[in-house]
This record gives structure tokens, sequence and C-alpha cells, in this order.
């Protein structure tokens, strides 16, 4: 799509006020808020489908005879059907409702630990999320099964060669996020699913930095796994989405047990039920899986390509514009990258700059954004990350640039 | 010597000639890079308090039943906290530290540094300074 004809595409100024929280004022200051990356702001549509649900159909689902819980019910499983579209996944059922990516992530690597055995390898990439590292180092410290890493490259790309002559017999599983939360590098998945599928190994894909940007399709994909954040696409927090294959679905053991998941219970033996509620113990978020599909819904009006296309021109913008401040380090120059941007200026630690930004009203975050291995990678302790959403603005830009000059002025 | 008390009341008096947090800010990164905090040799794994977003170094010694503090940090305006500690805390006896309060943060604008959530290191750092109080008080007391 042209760039700029997706500009004019977006009514900024409509959406800006379909978000109640960014006419809100910090240290006296307007609110500019670029750390979508760690979680998108809530439309009002989202806000009132949470008052809506609790103000005029609470109920259990799944089980009531009663009208509350067929309409709960009917809303919960909508918004399943939804996730189905947004994804493209074969069959509603392969969609689960989690608690997040974190514990979608948890609910396979704990179903895996059936399946590895010594010997076994499973491969992640130098770029994820701790999230997306340590359930599986849990898993091979059960299993006895091997991890490796995919190394990285200086431009935060991963080493695809490296990649190539790790997939052998011995690998069975790869982790890999789609987008790279600390630097934004879009990753080769498609390349990296067929060649694990040559070997017959399995691939989770970690979608929670893409799913803001980017419309995934898990068949086209042919993901085995693919996981999300409800709260990174403008729905409520507490949300997480695993998609799976209905093979390993129906493969995998049971994560937790209890009430829904079961099929028939006695002391003896209990039969657990078909997907997804075999996954699914216990009363659900009703509420916030409704409002998961509102939120998508909503972005899926506004358009994925529309979003991307608005997305990476304040992406360019703001590259253009933080280029020219002196001293200033830019991390993760994959050709292919979400709008996130991860830096330093100068010796100037990051928190110094995110501590002066916040009192200009600018959220930022700064840290090592989760991600360790990829701060002692680059030898730093962390960066600063300003991540735009496509609500966001190229005068929000100037006025972050010119609070960021005026930060640094201070610290140097 | 001046005690905690007094000591943090000047800085409570010194913070407020300021109009404005530019200018609070301004001083304590001026307190932050004026200061040569600690020791190289102390900077190292043993005396580091880890925190998410910056990391500290502590460390202390007993010098006529008074404790010096030194510390330092890797992020400025972190370091220019520490230097206000280090003024009130360090040349006092373990007692009165074990007993003084940290308030004088609260009244100079600085609360939010002092958060548990902040990952700073500063909460850990004067949990640090009140347990080298309570050993060393410890020690005068066997």
């Amino acid at each position: 799509m042209n760039q700029t004809a997706a500009t004019t595409v977006l009514d900024i100024e409509k959406i800006r006020n379909d978000f109640p929280i960014l006419k809100r004022k910090v240290n006296g200051q307007p609110l500019v808020y670029f750390d979508n990356a760690a979680t998108s702001q809530t439309p009002q549509v989202v806000i009132d489908a949470i008052v809506d649900y609790y103000a005029n159909y609470n109920a259990n689902i799944h089980r009531g005879v009663h009208a509350l819980s067929q309409e709960a019910t009917d809303a919960y499983e909508q918004a399943r059907k939804k996730i189905q579209t947004h994804l493209n996944a074969k069959e509603a059922y392969e969609i689960i409702f989690t608690a997040g990516t974190t514990h979608a992530i948890n609910l396979v690597a704990n179903g895996f630990r059936s399946f590895l055995k010594q010997g076994d390898e499973v491969l992640v990439s130098a770029l994820e999320h701790h999230s997306n590292i340590v359930p599986w180092q849990m898993l091979c410290e059960v299993t006895g099964a091997r991890l490796r890493v995919i190394p990285m490259t200086p431009k935060g790309t991963l080493d695809m060669d490296a990649f190539a002559k790790a997939v052998t017999d011995k690998l069975k599983l790869v982790f890999v996020n789609h987008v790279s939360n600390a630097l934004g590098t879009v990753n080769p998945i498609k390349e990296i699913i067929d060649q694990a599928h040559s070997v017959g190994a399995a691939v989770l894909i970690d979608g929670a930095q893409a799913c803001p940007h980017i419309k995934p399709d898990v068949q086209e994909l042919d993901a085995d796994f693919y996981v999300l954040s409800a709260h990174k696409i403008c729905g409520p927090t507490g949300v997480g989405i695993l998609y799976g294959k209905q093979e390993w679905l129906n493969k995998l053991p049971p994560y937790q047990g209890g009430g829904e998941m079961i099929d028939q219970v006695s002391f003896e033996k209990t039969t657990y039920a078909g997907l997804p509620h075999k996954f699914e113990a216990g009363t659900p978020n009703i509420c916030g899986g409704i409002a998961t599909g509102v939120g998508l819904d909503y972005m899926n009006t506004i358009g994925f390509d529309a979003i991307a296309a608005y997305e990476n021109d304040l992406l360019e913008y703001a590259t253009q514009k933080l280029k020219a401040i002196p001293g200033l380090i830019i991390y993760g120059t994959a050709p292919e990258k979400t709008a996130v941007i991860s830096f330093n200026v100068g010796e100037i630690h990051p928190y110094d700059i995110g501590t002066i930004l916040d009192k200009l009203g600018i959220a930022v975050r700064t840290g090592h954004h989760c991600t360790q291995p990829i701060m002692d990678y680059f030898k730093i302790p962390g960066t600063v990350r300003a991540s735009f959403a496509f609500y966001n603005t190229k005068e929000e830009i100037d006025v972050f640039v010119a609070a960021l000059q005026r930060a640094v002025m201070m610290l140097s | 010597m001046a005690s905690i008390k007094e000591i943090q009341e000047e800085i409570i008096d010194e913070f407020s000639m300021f109009d404005d947090w530019m200018q609070r800010y301004e001083y304590m990164i001026d307190l932050g890079k004026s200061l040569p905090l600690i020791d190289p040799s102390y900077k190292t794994e043993e005396y580091i308090i880890k925190g998410c977003q910056s990391k500290v170094w502590v460390h202390a010694a007993m010098e006529d039943g008074k404790i010096r503090f030194t510390a330092d940090s890797d992020a400025i305006i972190t370091k220019g906290i520490i230097a206000i500690l280090i003024r009130a805390f360090s040349g006092q006896n373990p007692q009165d530290i074990i007993e003084a309060d940290t308030d004088f943060i609260d009244e100079i604008g600085l609360k939010e540094h002092l958060s548990p959530t902040r990952a700073n290191g500063l909460v850990s750092m004067i949990k640090q300074i009140k347990l080298y109080a309570v050993a060393y008080q410890t020690q005068l007391n066997e």
C-alpha cells in the first residue's frame, strides 16, 4: 500500500477521540504515550463493552440454562470466532483463551514435558523476551533436552545460517517471536517454520509484539502454535490467546485441572472435555474475552494494512529526527521492523532519560525490556524504547524529540 | 556533627529554594556528578544492589563508633539521591541510623524514586544502610 495514501486514510483526530486516556495530563503536560509495545491504550468501545457486560449480562458461561448465561456464553464464543477469523484458524476450538501470552507459553511448555527426552534439542532465538526463554529452560531441566540459541547479528536480526545448521534430527521444538519487543525486528517466521517442519519439529510463535501491527495467517504460516496478548491489541489485560493446531492441542495434556475441562469425573478416572474446554479449566475471564473481540473488531475496522503503513510512516519520521541528535545510537536496525525505536544517547543512562521524559509528560519504556541477553550482546545496561501506535502523531514525535534534547542537555 | 534530623532539615531548606522540578533535578544531577562516592575496588558484585533500571553499590566501614557509607550508581539521578542519603546517614551512630526515617525525600519532591516498584536499587540501598547499622550495633553491644 502506498504509505502517504494510508496516512490520509486514517482519520487521526477521530481515532484519538476514541481513546479517553489520550486527553489526560501527566505532570502537568499533555500525555504523549510512546509505550505501546508494553500495552496499548483502550478505546471507548472496549471500555463500554466491559461496562455493558457487568451492567447487563454478567453470568457464568457454558453451564447455566438461564437467559443471562446463554447471552454471556454466546458473546464469549462469538469473541472466540472473531479471533479465529482474525488469525485465519481452521476451527474456532483451535483458539484457547488464557490469562496472557506468558500463560499460553507455559501451557504449551508444560504439555511438551511428556514428549521430550534426553538428547532432544529445543531452539530458542536470542531475541526472546524472558517469558519465552524461562519456561523452555524449565522444560529442558525436567526432560533433559538441550536448549540451543539462534544467535543474533549486530543489526538485531537472527543469524539464519546458524539456524539452518541447528536444524537436525535432534530438533523437536522451536520458539521464536514474530517481532522482537526490545528491537522491533520482524523475524522470518515462515522460513523458520518451514525449515523446522522439514525435520518434524514443532514451532511456537510468540506474536505478542507482532499482533498490534501485523495480522497473521496461521494456516498460511503453518504455525503449530501462535500466542498473543489482548492488551496489546486494544483489549483488556489478563487475556491471552493461544492458537494451536488441532492435532497438537489434542495431543497435549491439560495444563490445569478443574471445572469446565472435564467430560466425566469419578474418583477412579476422569475423562477430559474436548477442545477448547480441555485447556480452559475454571471460570474464565468472560468479560475480558468478550472485550478482546470488541478491541479486535475496532482495529480491524481501521484495518491492519492501514495501521501498519501509518505506523511505518511514524517510525521513519521519528528515526530521521532521532538520528540528528549527536551521540544517539539506535539498537536494532533490521530492514523490516515494527514501530519501535530502542536507543541510548552517549553515556547517559536510560533511567535518567526516562525520568526526565516522564516529568515532561512522555511515557517511554526504559531498562532491559525483559531481554537481558540482547542487552548483554550490545554490552549496555538497557535502552530507552519509544514504541508507536496508530493513534500517535508526528506532532507528538516532535514534542518527544524536543523533550529528549532537553533531557540530554540536562544530563550531559 | 549535626544529627540526622538536622541534616535532613538542612537538605529540605536547600531544596525549598527551587521553584520547579527542573531546578531540583539539575541540582541533584550536579550532586551526582560532583561526588566521588565509592572506592572503585568496592564497585564489585559483592557490593551491588541490582535494580531492573539502575544499579547501586554500597559499602560501609566503622570508624570511631560511626558508620561511613560510600556508594555509587550507574544512573546520575539515582547517584544524586544517593549523595543526599549519604549526606544524611554517613558519619552517624548505628543506633541513630536504625531509628532514622527517610520522609525528607518525600518533602524534597523525590518520593517517586523511592517507590518499591521503581526498581532503581534505592529502596534496597536504604534497606542495606539499615542492615549495616543493625550489624554494627550488634557488634557494639557484644
